[in-house]
């Protein structure tokens, strides 16, 4: 046990009562200091530094009108559609809460896009921080799972025939696939099985993971220290600091930027009101026009379409048909060609670079191209994992990095966007080999980023952050 | 703490017991899994569906539903008939060979039928699960190619099946419509769900 604090007789009430806690919490202290005023975050951040915070504020507000959501929603396939309606019109002020829920969603997913293209901008994927971005893409990743559950509850025609759609990916696996997706939907079609299983991952199981994950996320942040947009490390051996040991080119977290990031939260609560208020639907795009009809096992919607941010995603998965699977063919021969040829590898390697591509090549002809739509589609995601080793660039931030990457990272949010646009569209021979090209591209500009991150001269990286006081 | 070196029997014993309540762990985890599959109830459900098509005049389909699943029966118009030979060249599977999704021996003809004019086939695509519209219209229109002879369109992924719903080459969807058993209890009573085999 820790020796006891003494404080002064003649101390005051509030500070008696503070003594008395820290001597019986102290470790409730020292996380306050570690994580809050004692944690030094670089002074020069930019308004992309918001959307972190941001994330956690939309994640507690899903959490909280989640829980109210709970109270009067009723998991039945037959109740399910009538009960979400109630809320809407018969709870009192439960079209707020389920508003603030559903523009919730959508918020998380606009918070967390940006959140991830400002590590893509400044390298924040780099070492020492990859686990930082690797928690951070299994956030992504559990966000995504949570939100295609969470899309079947009001049990309408999107609801049930996403879920159809969706669940059926995984019956493409070869052998295991049609029995795994039996096990997910727990009847032989989308049912009421699947609905109160999918309730209960989306109300206990994936938020728990879920805390866990941001807990990870924060917790190894906090321990190798924020990046910025200069992409120099302010905690490094030679960085400068002060008597104290404290980064000189940083400030405490508390009370700098618990300030800064208030003012982000109001900005952003004015947005998000104004959505939830007055466009709740956003054109359908939050909330699909078929979702208002209820689930019916017997007729597809003329148009289906996931929500938009599952689209760039789902375009991919379209673009994969047998006719592109010759294209992908080609793809993973140039590939070991490449590896072969240029790779400063073993014999042996080499070898088990050209036996892979025979064999991929192989099953590519042999498997389904609904299968490698699957592999696609999962891939593009799975593939943001491998950032830190695929970027080999000699320096971290887009500022100093040389000029023509800057172009080539508007390329890659423009292709991104058009992918999402797509997958929105029903679909069109025009449409489809937009998205084989898209596609092409999204995956070349990473796969591809050992090579091209390398060419270029860099810009002289400066000393010390680059920081004008306002 | 005592200074002693590690006793390395004892943590043979750790290691052992550590292996032994694994698969321990592993065991406890099967009901949890197993409580993923279709219960009891949901296994029972799926009874044969009896269809009377007296009233079904050609041109027409019906959708019934056998195992939570559309199935639709349609009788078909000579010209419409006539649409499935010219499509031939333009199909993956016309000949219904794979076998994801078998074709019943007395449904392996160019009409995939018992009766050539009536269609019996579950209305959903094989691609990822969605039900395809009808398209029945002939001629150039959205998402369809300009020589359309009528058939079936699924809106999700835009794979296209001709009148006996077989798919079209280069679609996401890589197999024919599936047939459900069934067969002709008399000359308008059709049953979904069993066959003479069965």
């Amino acid at each position: 046990m820790a020796e006891f604090k003494e404080v002064s007789p003649n101390a005051s009430a509030g500070e008696k009562l503070t003594n008395w806690f820290e001597n019986r919490f102290p470790s409730a202290f020292s996380a306050y200091r570690i994580h809050m005023s004692e944690y030094y975050a670089p002074k020069n951040f930019n308004f992309w530094y918001i959307f972190g915070s941001l994330a956690l504020l939309v994640l507690v507000i899903q959490i909280v009108t989640g829980i109210f959501l709970v109270m009067h929603y009723k998991p039945d396939a037959a109740l399910a559609f009538a009960s979400v309606e109630y809320i809407m019109r018969d709870v009192p002020w439960g079209w707020l809460i389920r508003y603030m829920h559903s523009t919730g969603a959508s918020a998380f997913f606009v918070v967390v896009y940006l959140h991830m293209f400002r590590g893509l901008l400044y390298g924040s994927y780099r070492k020492p921080r990859e686990l930082v971005w690797i928690f951070g893409c299994a956030i992504f990743l559990v966000l995504m799972a949570e939100a295609f559950m969470g899309y079947l509850l009001p049990w309408g025609q999107m609801s049930y025939w996403g879920a159809q759609v969706i669940v059926n990916l995984f019956s493409a696996i070869p052998f295991i696939g049609p029995d795994l997706a039996l096990l997910i939907r727990g009847d032989y079609v989308v049912g009421d099985a699947t609905l109160n299983r999918f309730f209960s991952f989306h109300v206990i199981a994936v938020p728990l993971v879920l805390l866990g994950l941001v807990v990870a996320h924060l917790l190894a942040l906090h321990d190798v220290g924020s990046n910025n947009p200069d992409g120099i490390e302010i905690k490094g051996p030679t960085a400068p600091k002060d008597a104290a040991g404290h980064p000189l080119d940083g400030i405490p977290f508390h009370p700098y930027y618990t300030v800064h990031d208030i003012f982000g939260v109001g900005v952003f609560l004015m947005v998000f009101s104004a959505i939830v208020f007055f466009a709740p639907e956003f054109g359908g795009y939050f909330l699909e026009y078929n979702n208002f009809i209820p689930a019916d096992p017997l007729t597809t919607p003329l148009h289906i379409a996931p929500v938009w941010y599952f689209t760039p995603f789902y375009s991919m998965l379209r673009a994969i048909t047998s006719e592109m699977m010759y294209a992908l063919i080609l793809c993973v021969i140039a590939g070991a060609l490449l590896g072969v040829l240029k790779g400063k590898l073993a014999g042996l390697f080499k070898a088990a670079i050209v036996g892979g591509a025979v064999v991929v090549s192989a099953l590519m002809l042999a498997i389904d191209a609904k299968f490698w739509g699957v592999v696609v589609m999962g891939g593009a995601v799975i593939i943001l994992f491998f950032l830190p080793w695929l970027d080999h660039s000699p320096v971290k931030s887009m500022r100093y990095r040389p000029t023509w990457h800057k172009y080539l990272y508007a390329v890659f949010v423009i292709v991104f966007l058009i992918l999402g646009y797509l997958g929105v569209q029903p679909p069109s021979p025009l449409g489809e080999r937009v998205s084989q090209v898209g596609t092409l591209f999204y995956f070349g500009f990473f796969l591809l980023m050992p090579w091209w991150s390398r060419l270029g001269e860099p810009k002289p990286v400066p000393q010390r952050v680059v920081f004008a006081p306002h | 703490m005592s200074d002693s070196p590690v006793d390395t029997s004892k943590r043979t014993w750790i290691i052992t017991s550590g292996c032994v309540g694994a698969v321990g762990a592993g065991f406890a985890a099967v009901p949890f899994v197993s409580s993923f599959q279709p219960s009891e109830r949901a296994k029972a459900a799926g009874a044969a569906v009896e269809v009377d098509i007296s009233t079904l005049k050609p041109g027409e389909k019906v959708t019934v539903e056998w195992r939570g699943k559309p199935v639709w029966i349609m009788r078909r118009t000579p010209e419409q008939l006539e649409t499935l030979k010219k499509v031939e060249g333009e199909l993956a599977d016309p000949q219904s060979a794979r076998t994801a999704f078998p074709t019943p021996e007395y449904a392996k003809n160019v009409h995939r039928s018992i009766k050539p004019e009536v269609f019996v086939g579950v209305g959903i695509c094989t691609h990822l699960g969605c039900s395809p519209s009808d398209k029945f219209q002939a001629g150039p229109q959205p998402s369809l190619p300009d020589n359309w002879q009528g058939g079936f369109l699924c809106a999700c992924h835009g794979s296209t099946f001709d009148l006996a719903g077989r798919v079209f080459k280069n679609k996401p969807a890589p197999d024919n419509l599936e047939v459900p058993p069934h067969m002709y209890l008399s000359d308008n009573k059709l049953i979904i769900g069993e066959d003479k085999k069965a």
